[in-house]
């Protein structure tokens, strides 16, 4: 039962905010922009941030983890700190969790014990999660990958996009229609129903691989449906508010590079931000950051209450989605012209920051 | 630890609070928005309840009464904002009609001495501060108090002074020394009765009707020396005004909850009504698998929890003894605009139903606007965050 309501960090918590917002700075703060352009992250940030153990220390000890309770408020935190350097770099360095977490949490002991002690590694194992598909106003609850049963099996097909490291990931759970109900499913890399096309080109997400993967007559045991069908909804709560903490990553870092140039940008001899058109346009990105960091809070602490957090994680995605938009709207707007040179962030920011409404399960808390 | 998870106490409040304002305030919410200005003599059961209290003053060094494990804290502030949004999703100008419990009240419990909270406590106070002139640059009030051995007198026009008709005593803000600026201005308590205090006229507004808004003019006004609230000695700095500003740290959450109240009002019997021809909302599908009617309402209740975090923030700062002028400022400029755009939104899907006073709606949609106006305007409160957030002072952002 909760005692009391609380708006501050915990001596944890803050700890942990102190040391991925320093891990940003120390790897990749100065040369995103590089790989943004290059279309590739450091993979080294990604291992420096796999070495925190964060992800290993969701695995109960007997599968070789360090078996602590995992915390959706910490991994809040830890997305917004992450997507603060850039989206992508909270999607990539997060992403095992996509797959391990719905084992923890949703796992079979005979899923747990197959998959788990693979993750208990000193170098950084990518997995991931296919759920969304190129399709116009795709939504989940209609999608339509299908996952058919026959015999003790079940065959998936269908095409699934925005599916990170695809290519180098042994392990994915690919979201499927099973019976009039999205289902999760555990599928294998060597899987030969699995075809990964070319990388795709996105508006964003320029240093993160993403792919098309295809399911032909992909043939999985039975044993590998993951959860019952309530577990689209456990799953859905989580990836919604891990989105929302990400557009308050990307949101908080446009408004600081915004207000830090309005201040020192001059024009008619004083710095732009004396004059209220701009001043007012940075307050409001200021109010607003908080507002959405404290409806994902507010999410995520719903989830560490194992309270239904399916309103609360909705809406905490919708706001994020609308306020990231306007947030690094403005971010460009501020800067002008210059905002919409790639020499700034803000256009980065943006391009990203439109992906918030758009998307599912880019990442979990 | 972060925790934002509503607690069992709150809970609790809010159900009780909310049972009040359903049983009692909504049944007479059209009533006196129509008898404009009448006092709504139903809030009589509420004179005894103590709505604002004093806290006890502890000596130094003085210990709590056992040796008991101190509890929880439980904030002042956390209880007064989600008190006041329950009561205001019931009718935000029957709040403001309160007795006991107006703005000069607030003064008189943070200022007053002992022998004034004696003659004053008990007393329905109105604050009296805005001008014909002076609005929110409340530093260029005009209205004067000159001494004159053992009285002040007063001399100025007062306008918008809340609860004006109902109050018993009105703390006005005027300047003892026009050439100190801001550090000049006291303010005193004004009992009515008093010759040359006039009430000259109640205002009729656009909302919160049944809150008695109303025009003082102090015409060679005298009062007893001793009804000066606060230090009477005029320091060359702007210190005592800060500190008088500073109380609106604490209200403006207030204002804040009660922008919220009337939010969650209209988008609840929005979802009701529309619930009610079949529309179901199940916070499952993607926003661009919804109609522009479901899209709306979730983004309007996700902009309703903006609203109440925001405040509960404030709130929480100021009852763990945190300075929170920035979070205030926020909270205000957040659930003042968005409380009119939310209301106004309503309506709209309402159609004849948000317009037609049979409803509620459309009253609500007026009560809301004044939550951008009083206490600051949304472009005061966005002048302060932006002043806070860019480290800039007022001469430097303007």
């Amino acid at each position: 039962m909760v005692e009391e309501i609380s708006f501050a960090l915990s001596e944890e918590q803050q700890m942990m905010q102190d040391t991925v917002r320093q891990l940003v700075q120390a790897t990749i703060a100065d040369g995103i922009h590089q790989m943004d352009e290059n279309r590739q992250l450091d993979k080294q940030a990604v291992q420096k941030f796999w070495e925190l153990g964060i992800i290993q220390s969701m695995i109960p000890e007997e599968f070789g983890g360090y078996g602590m309770d995992s915390s959706p408020v910490l991994h809040t935190l830890v997305l917004e700190e992450l997507a603060y350097g850039d989206m992508t770099f909270a999607i990539y360095a997060m992403l095992p969790a996509v797959f391990v977490l719905p084992i923890v949490h949703l796992g079979a002991k005979e899923q747990k014990e197959l998959y788990l002690p693979e993750f208990c590694n000193a170098t950084f194992v990518p997995a991931t999660l296919a759920i969304n598909e190129l399709s116009v106003a795709f939504d989940v609850w209609n999608c339509a990958t299908t996952a058919e049963t026959k015999g003790d099996k079940y065959i998936i097909n269908g095409s699934k996009c925005f599916v990170p490291l695809a290519d180098e990931s042994n392990f994915m759970i690919v979201v499927a229609q099973c019976e009039g109900n999205p289902e999760l499913f555990i599928v294998t890399r060597d899987n030969s129903g699995i075809k990964v096309g070319e990388r795709e080109k996105n508006c964003g997400w320029w240093a993160l691989p993403t792919f098309e993967v295809t399911f032909e007559n992909c043939i999985i045991p039975a044993s590998h449906r993951l959860g019952d069908s309530t577990a689209i909804t456990w799953l859905l709560q989580r990836t919604r508010t891990a989105l929302s903490a990400i557009g308050t990553g990307i949101s908080r870092a446009s408004y600081e590079y915004a207000k830090k140039y309005a201040k020192e940008r001059q024009q008619f001899g004083e710095p732009i931000a004396s004059r209220q058109a701009i001043a007012f346009m940075i307050a409001e990105m200021a109010y607003e950051v908080d507002a959405m960091r404290l409806l994902s809070w507010k999410a995520a602490s719903t989830i560490e209450n194992n309270l239904d957090a399916t309103r609360l994680s909705y809406l905490a995605k919708m706001y994020a989605g609308e306020m990231t938009m306007k947030i690094t709207d403005y971010g460009v707007q501020i800067l002008g012209g210059h905002g919409y040179i790639r020499d700034h962030p803000v256009e980065r920011y943006y391009r990203n920051g439109r992906s918030i409404a758009l998307c599912e399960g880019m990442a979990i808390i | 630890m972060i925790q934002l998870v509503t607690p069992e106490y709150l809970v609790t409040l809010q159900n009780n609070m909310r049972k009040l304002a359903e049983g009692v305030l909504r049944p007479i919410s059209r009533k006196y928005d129509e008898a404009e200005h009448e006092y709504p003599k139903e809030l009589d059961m509420f004179r005894n309840i103590k709505v604002m209290a004093r806290p006890k003053k502890k000596k130094d060094g003085e210990k709590s009464s056992s040796g008991e494990e101190k509890k929880p804290k439980r904030g002042a502030n956390l209880g007064m904002v989600a008190t006041i949004e329950e009561m205001c999703w019931g009718d935000a100008a029957l709040l403001l009609s309160f007795p006991n419990a107006g703005l000069g009240n607030a003064a008189i419990i943070a200022v007053a001495n002992d022998e004034q909270f004696e003659r004053f406590g008990n007393k329905w106070a109105a604050m009296a501060i805005t001008e014909p002139g002076a609005g929110s640059d409340s530093g260029a009030i005009t209205t004067t108090a000159t001494r004159d051995g053992d009285f002040w007198v007063l001399n100025g026009e007062k306008i918008f002074v809340t609860c004006a008709d109902r109050s018993e005593v009105v703390v006005v803000w005027a300047t003892v020394d026009k050439k100190a600026g801001k550090s000049g201005i006291k303010s005193f308590v004004v009992e009515k009765g008093t010759p040359g205090f006039t009430l000259e006229h109640l205002e009729h507004k656009l909302g919160i009707r049944a809150s008695d808004t109303g025009t003082f003019v102090l015409s060679d006004c005298r009062i007893p020396y001793n009804n000066i609230l606060g230090d009477p000695e005029v320091k060359m700095s702007t210190e005592g005004f800060k500190g008088v500003m500073k109380t609106f740290d604490n209200t403006r959450p207030m204002v804040a909850a009660m922008a919220t109240g009337i939010a969650r009002a209209a988008v609840e019997f929005t979802k009701e009504q529309f619930e009610q021809k079949g529309y179901t909302f199940d916070y499952k599908k993607n926003t661009a698998n919804i109609s522009a009617v479901e899209r709306e309402l979730y983004m309007m209740e996700a902009n309703v929890e903006a609203m109440r975090l925001l405040t509960w923030r404030a709130a929480w700062m100021a009852d763990n003894g945190q300075f929170n002028n920035l979070e205030a400022s926020m909270a205000k400029a957040k659930a003042g605009r968005y409380a009119t755009l939310v209301t106004q939104r309503c309506c709209e899907l309402l159609g004849p139903v948000g317009y037609s006073t049979h409803y509620l709606a459309e009253k609500w949609m007026r009560d809301s606007k004044i939550m951008d106006i009083f206490e600051g305007t949304g472009q005061i409160q966005h002048l302060i965050v932006a002043r806070n957030v860019l480290e800039m002072s007022s001469k430097e952002l303007k």
